[in-house]
Parts: C-alpha cells; sequence; structure tokens
C-alpha cells in the first residue's frame, strides 16, 4: 500500500498538484481508515488530504483515474474482433507440457481471469521499474524487459524451435504460442504507455516549460505557447502570493491615543490596553500601455495574460494599447476568452503606423484621472516612433505624475537609439527601463513593479 | 485521550449522510467522507466554495446532528487574539488590586518584620492572573467544552495572514497557550470547520493542516433533493421546471450564477406566490430573487423566454405523460 500511494503522491507531484509529505502521511493514514473496497470514497478520500485547491482537484481527479485503473489495452476495448476470436481459439487449443510455459499460457489465455493476468504483470512491471520511464521511445525496452521478467524465454525458444517443423501439430502449437506471445506484449505495451503518461510525458513537459519560459518570447511557436499559458499561470502565482503580504503596518511604538482613551474608559482612565497607531499599506495601482504593432504583438500577449493572472493581486489594473490611436483594451480581454480578445485587440488596435507621441496625447486627454501619484505607469514597446514627434513634453508630465515609470523594452539595449527608436531619449525620464525578451525577464519586471508597493 | 467514538452517527459515512438527512441538510459522498475523516484523523476541516451552496450551514447541521455546542467566530480584518482566543477581565482585575491594597494591611499585621510580611504575601495564591480573571472567546470555549463542540471559524479569507498563524497551534494541537497561565488542553477535540469564499489564497501552512473540501453548485438531482428537504411544499411540477431552469441559467454568461440559496429562497417565493408552473411574466417579476447584480437581470432579459420554454419542454420530456 506504502509503495503504491508512494507512485501516486509521485505522479501527483509530476502533475503539478504539490503534495507535502505530511500530507501523504495523513493519506496514509486515510486510506487505512477508508479502506480499498470502495473506489469512490478512496477517491473521495484522497481528493480531500492530498489535493488543497480547486485546480488541484481537477489534476487529482485525473491522476487517480489514471493510476488506479487497469491499463485498456485494445484487447479490453473491443474483444469481439474476429482476430482475437481465432487468437482465443488458438490459445485454448494447446499445453505443452512444460510448466512454466504452460503458466503463461493459462494467464494469456484468460482461464485465471483477468486479475491474474494484472498481477502478473504488476510484479513484472515494479520488478523492472517501469515507473522510471522519461521519453516515449524507451517503451520498447520497457515491454521487452517486462516480458523477460514474466519469463517469456523459454516460450520463445519453443516457438522458434517448432517454427521450422511442418508438421500439423507443430502447426498448431506455433499458432498457439504466437498467439500468447501477442496477448501478453499487447499487455504489456499498454501498461507501459499507462506509466508514461504518468510519469514520463509530464517530467518532460516540465522539462519543456522550464527551457520556454526563458526563450524569447517573439520566436515561439504554437505548442510552446500553450505551455507557456501554463508556466506563466504558475509564476503569476508565485508573484502574487509574495506580494499579497498583509495591508497593515504597525508604527512601532506609536501610540494612537484616541483609540487608547476610548478602549480605557471602562477602566477608568487607567491604559490597560494600548492602541498603537498603524498605516495602511497601498494597494498596488497599475496603468498598462502596450504598442500593439507587429513587432512587439507576441510580448504584449504575454504581459497581458501575467497581469490578468494577477488580478487578485493588482485589483487596480487599466490597460490600453496602441498603434496610431489609444484605446482601453480592458473590457475585451474580461469578456472574452484570452485568445479571443488577443486576436480582437491585434485586429482593432493594431495596424497603421505606431505613433508614441499621439498615445501620449490620448492618455492624458482621455484618460487623465487614472495615473495618480499612486500609480505605476507601465509601458511595453520598442520606442520606435516612425519619426513622428515623440512628444517627450507630455511623457515627462506623466512620468511627474505617476509614482514610477517601468519601460519594458522588447530590444536589446544595443539597438536603442539606431533608426527610428527613441528610446535613448526616453529612457532619462523613467524610473526604470529594462530589456524584456523572456518570460522570465517579464517575471522580474512585474515584481519590481509591484515592489515599490512594499 | 476521551474520542467520541462511540456516537452513532460518525461511526461510518453512510451513517453521517444520514444523519445530516435527518436534520435537513442534503449531504454529498464528499462532504460526508469529509467529516469522517475530520473525526477519526482529528482534522479541521477548510470548505471553499462560491457563496451560498452551504458551507456555514454544513457546521451548524453537523453541530444540531451530533447534539454537539457551537461555537462560532465569524472573521474580519482586524481580528485578534484578543477576541478569538480570550482577554483578561480588566475591570475586576482593577477592582481586586483595589480591594487587595485595603485588606492587605489586615493580613501582614501578625507579621513583625518586613521579611516576615513578604513570606506572607509569598504564600498567597497569585490571583491576579487567574481562571477567575479570563474572559474565554469562541477558540479557547471550544477547547472547554466537555461534551464535545463544532467550532466554525467563519470566512477565514476575511482575516489577516496574522491571524492565520495564531489558528496554527489550536488547529494542529487543540490546545491553547496561555502565557500566565500555562497550555490549555482540550479534553474533547472539538470538530474544526474553516470556511473561504477565496477572497484571498490562504496560506500553505494552514492548507496543509486541513481537510480541503471544495463544494461546487449542485447537479440537477441534488439541487432537485436540496429543494425538496428545504421547501417541501413545492410541487414535484414546479420543482422539476424550477431545477431546469436554475441549471440553464448557470450556464448563461453572467457574472453572479445563482446558488442553492438563491434557488430555495425562490422556490418559496413562488411557493408564496401560488405559481403552479412557470410562465415568462412570472419569472421577469421574481428574477431579483436569483440575480443579484443589475448587470445579469439586464443581461438575461432577452433570453428569459427561450430559458423558461427549455425548461418546460426538459421537463415534459422527462414526463412523458405531463401534468395537466
Amino acid at each position: 500500500m506504502e509503495e503504491s500511494l508512494a507512485g501516486f503522491v509521485r505522479a501527483l507531484r509530476l502533475a503539478g498538484a504539490q503534495a507535502s509529505p505530511s500530507e501523504t502521511i495523513d493519506a496514509a493514514r486515510a486510506m487505512a481508515l477508508i479502506g480499498f473496497e470502495d473506489r469512490a470514497s478512496l477517491k473521495a478520500c484522497l481528493g480531500l488530504v492530498l489535493a488543497k485547491s480547486v485546480e488541484e482537484k481537477v489534476i487529482h481527479d485525473r491522476v487517480f483515474d489514471l493510476y488506479y485503473s487497469l491499463p485498456t489495452s485494445s484487447d479490453d476495448a473491443d474483444a469481439h474482433r474476429p482476430k482475437d476470436l481465432a487468437e482465443q481459439e488458438a490459445l485454448g487449443r494447446i499445453r505443452t507440457g512444460d510448466p512454466q510455459i504452460d503458466a503463461l499460457l493459462d494467464l494469456a489465455d484468460g482461464q485465471k481471469g483477468r486479475d491474474a493476468l494484472h498481477t502478473a504483470l504488476r510484479q513484472a512491471a515494479v520488478q523492472v521499474g517501469v515507473d522510471q520511464i522519461r521519453f516515449s521511445s524507451q517503451t520498447a525496452f520497457f515491454v521487452r524487459e517486462m516480458l523477460a521478467g514474466l519469463g517469456m524465454a523459454p516460450l520463445e525458444a519453443r516457438l522458434l524451435e517448432r517454427l521450422g517443423q511442418t508438421s500439423n501439430q507443430a502447426q498448431d502449437e506455433t499458432a498457439t504460442l504466437s498467439a500468447a506471445r501477442e496477448v501478453l506484449q499487447r499487455q504489456a505495451r499498454a501498461w507501459v504507455e499507462q506509466r508514461f503518461a504518468l510519469f514520463g510525458q509530464p517530467s518532460t513537459e516540465n522539462f519543456m516549460a522550464e527551457v520556454a519560459v526563458r526563450r524569447p518570447l517573439g520566436r515561439m511557436g504554437p505548442p510552446d505557447i500553450e505551455r507557456m499559458k501554463v508556466a506563466v499561470a504558475r509564476m503569476a502565482k508565485r508573484l502574487a502570493a509574495k506580494h499579497s503580504q498583509r495591508r497593515r503596518i504597525r508604527l512601532q511604538g506609536q501610540l494612537d491615543f484616541r483609540r487608547t482613551l476610548r478602549a480605557n474608559a471602562g477602566h477608568d482612565g487607567v491604559p490597560v490596553k494600548l492602541s498603537f497607531k498603524h498605516k495602511r499599506r497601498d494597494k498596488p495601482r497599475l496603468v498598462v500601455v502596450c504598442d500593439v504593432s507587429g513587432s512587439v504583438a507576441a510580448h504584449v500577449r504575454f504581459l497581458l495574460l501575467f497581469l490578468y493572472a494577477l488580478h487578485g493581486t493588482v485589483t487596480d489594473l487599466r490597460s490600453f494599447g496602441f498603434s496610431h490611436r489609444l484605446q482601453d483594451v480592458a473590457e475585451p480581454l474580461e469578456i472574452l476568452p484570452f485568445d479571443d480578445a488577443m486576436q480582437f485587440i491585434l485586429r482593432e488596435v493594431g495596424g497603421g503606423a505606431t505613433d508614441y507621441g499621439q498615445a501620449w496625447v490620448d492618455l492624458l486627454e482621455q484618460h487623465e484621472g487614472c495615473i495618480d501619484r499612486n500609480t505605476t505607469l507601465l509601458v511595453l514597446g520598442d520606442g520606435r516612433s516612425n519619426h513622428a514627434n515623440p512628444r517627450l513634453d507630455l511623457f515627462a508630465e506623466l512620468a511627474h505624475r505617476a509614482k514610477r515609470v517601468v519601460w519594458l523594452c522588447n530590444e536589446p539595449p544595443v539597438r536603442w537609439g539606431s533608426g527610428d527608436s527613441c528610446m535613448l531619449q526616453y529612457r532619462p525620464l523613467c524610473t526604470k527601463v529594462t530589456h524584456c525578451a523572456s518570460a522570465t525577464d517579464l517575471e522580474r519586471a512585474i515584481d519590481e513593479a509591484l515592489q515599490a508597493y512594499a | 485521550m476521551t474520542h467520541a467514538a462511540h456516537l452513532p452517527p460518525l461511526g461510518s459515512i453512510d451513517a453521517i449522510t444520514a444523519a445530516l438527512a435527518d436534520v435537513g441538510y442534503i449531504s454529498t459522498r464528499q462532504i460526508s467522507t469529509a467529516l469522517y475523516l475530520a473525526h477519526h484523523l482529528r482534522k479541521p476541516v477548510l470548505i471553499e466554495g462560491p457563496a451560498g451552496v452551504g458551507k456555514t450551514d454544513l457546521a451548524v447541521s453537523v453541530a444540531k446532528a451530533l447534539g454537539f455546542a457551537l461555537l462560532r467566530l465569524q472573521c474580519y480584518e482586524g481580528l485578534d487574539d484578543s477576541k478569538a482566543l480570550y482577554e483578561w477581565k480588566y475591570g475586576k482585575q482593577l477592582l481586586y488590586t483595589q480591594i487587595l491594597k485595603e485588606k492587605i494591611g489586615h493580613l501582614v499585621d501578625a507579621a513583625d518584620s518586613l521579611q516576615g510580611a513578604f513570606s506572607k504575601l509569598a504564600g498567597f495564591q497569585d490571583l491576579f492572573f487567574s481562571r477567575d480573571f479570563l474572559e474565554p472567546r469562541p477558540l479557547l470555549q471550544a477547547m472547554e467544552q466537555p461534551g464535545g463542540s463544532v467550532l466554525l471559524i467563519d470566512e477565514v479569507d476575511k482575516s489577516e495572514e496574522s491571524f492565520e498563524a495564531l489558528l496554527l497551534e489550536v488547529l494542529s494541537d487543540y490546545q491553547v497557550t496561555i502565557p500566565e497561565i500555562g497550555t490549555i488542553r482540550a479534553q474533547v477535540p472539538p470538530l474544526v470547520v474553516l470556511t473561504s469564499n477565496n477572497s484571498r489564497e490562504l496560506g500553505d501552512a494552514l492548507k496543509r493542516r486541513c481537510l480541503h473540501l471544495h463544494i461546487g453548485f449542485p447537479d440537477a438531482d441534488l439541487e432537485r433533493r436540496v429543494l425538496r428537504a428545504r421547501v417541501p411544499d413545492i410541487t414535484e411540477h414546479l420543482l422539476s421546471q424550477l431545477v431546469s431552469f436554475v441549471q440553464s441559467l448557470r450556464n448563461e454568461n453572467i457574472r453572479k450564477p445563482p446558488s442553492i440559496a438563491e434557488s430555495v429562497d425562490w422556490a418559496r417565493t413562488l411557493l408564496l406566490l401560488h405559481a403552479p408552473m412557470l410562465d415568462e411574466s412570472l419569472v421577469r417579476d421574481t428574477l431579483n430573487v436569483l440575480l443579484k447584480r443589475e448587470s445579469d437581470i439586464q443581461e438575461m432579459q432577452g433570453r428569459l423566454a427561450a430559458l423558461t420554454l427549455a425548461a418546460k419542454e426538459q421537463h415534459e420530456a422527462a414526463q412523458p405523460v405531463g401534468v395537466a
């Protein structure tokens, strides 16, 4: 039991649900209490002890169904194919007299029932360590090992010997032996494939995601983007946990005289209970202005993905997109599914020559109220304004009003100031300018932006 | 350890479901398993889920079913140990010192030297910080119930992180440490239920100590059973129409879908209006019982006719005989 639970917890962790050792101990105690008879109760019980959020519950239920079920090979799915019937018939026909081979034939025949077959397979799997599988290319190897573990060698030797003979009896025996070999191989393969889905696939996925977050955002294929969504959600959760600390800071030693007097009126004014002054920490207020032209589109996508994943921590978030004119993009992001929203934004806002100057004009004219001394202005763009007036005066005014201005530039510093790039002119007006190429850079930049409110 | 294992309702998962049904709470396997494990592993249960799915009600019903005392602690920002654990009765302590001041003369009169007076003083019991002057708050009260209790810590997400740390000792060891007196252990560990609306992420340390139960919106069958238990006078005809309407309403694009509490209210409303069956104008007039946001009500205005019709058809499909 302990072994199977440990394997289950390992599969859970690989799938992204963190279960601690103490929870594993609780799970073992709960399992001992509930028992294995009732599958639904066992599932409910492990879900209660091991999965501690709604997302983890979903992962748990999926892994449970995979881990605590017998692998389904093609045998179980459609057992009545004509080929199988012929196979079944061949299996029942002959016994060789060699006890080891006959035992295998009985297993394949299903004489001892499915359970015996699965028990034998499980033992073989534990013996050769199938749970260690990492890559799908290892499947054939592990199937081979499992068959060897089942004691396939004498059966195969006999099959080889009989294959060359032409007598009727030898022909029948050949049919029986090869049918048995076929069945066992199929079952072993199903077993290995199930274990790969549990242990191999997720660890490969985790590795790929780790690579993806360090890769430049501009160069991402569709599979990477799916992977990134998961990774970004994970990073956002980490950031949220870090920045959702307490909002009240007690000022050590500064007495709140009014509150103290009031609290102690009942004690004849003797100050038995002291109240101290405290101050409230500001909640982060972010105004995000994104350049939605082709070169920056991929970055915009991930920045917004990041910020909306953080909405629990950053409650006060305004987001604008621009290429030619500035537009509020919060609404499509809130009501549409993320991918549709991004396409909508790129279609509505994108296109047309990028004009940074016009964006500042629009921001100051139409959304003046959203920038105050508590706001961090987050600009994402390459600073290439197509030789239009960058309106440094307006940008300076914005910078003056806001608490901080953080500029995330997707171009490396060597290219700042080349051609129509105005990065070098904007740079002195910003609190911070960073080069932001990968998801890790994004995480760091947002972390710093939120840090200002700590 | 005195364990309340002899109590029949906690003996098995099915027994819990039955006991809860007796007090009008329709439980699922998940919920009953959680309570069973909570009792036998001595672990608190943390319940998360949308508002109005019966999180608080579960704790109240469990207390009722088991005949335990219910101690409720409502969490809010600024909740601290003096409101959750214990407080000293300052007024009485002050009075005590004044009485002591008056009486002390008589007490040490007999002593002839300063040394003698002090040793006489040391002989007295230290009453100033004693149980007599202790005002127990819900957490301490729950520890002191001799017959077992259900401790409900409601909306724990509304409190601050520092309060979670305070809970850790209570939840893992069922004890409260008072520096002046010592550690008070629970005679019978209380059954602890915490609820959270997930307005903020709770700390890992707290989550790890609890069993985590998520109660979502009920499916049609469960909702029907709950409504039947809560609104017994409702006709089967209206009930099944109502349930399929509410179920389909939850699939619509609205901000705050109606939960089971709202369906119960709606069923009572319809009963009060003597409505034999759903029709569009009736739904339109009473929609504010189900939907609590103006924008949601506006959003649904155009869809009401279709939804009502669908609910009726679904009901008739289920019962081909039809009720005239």
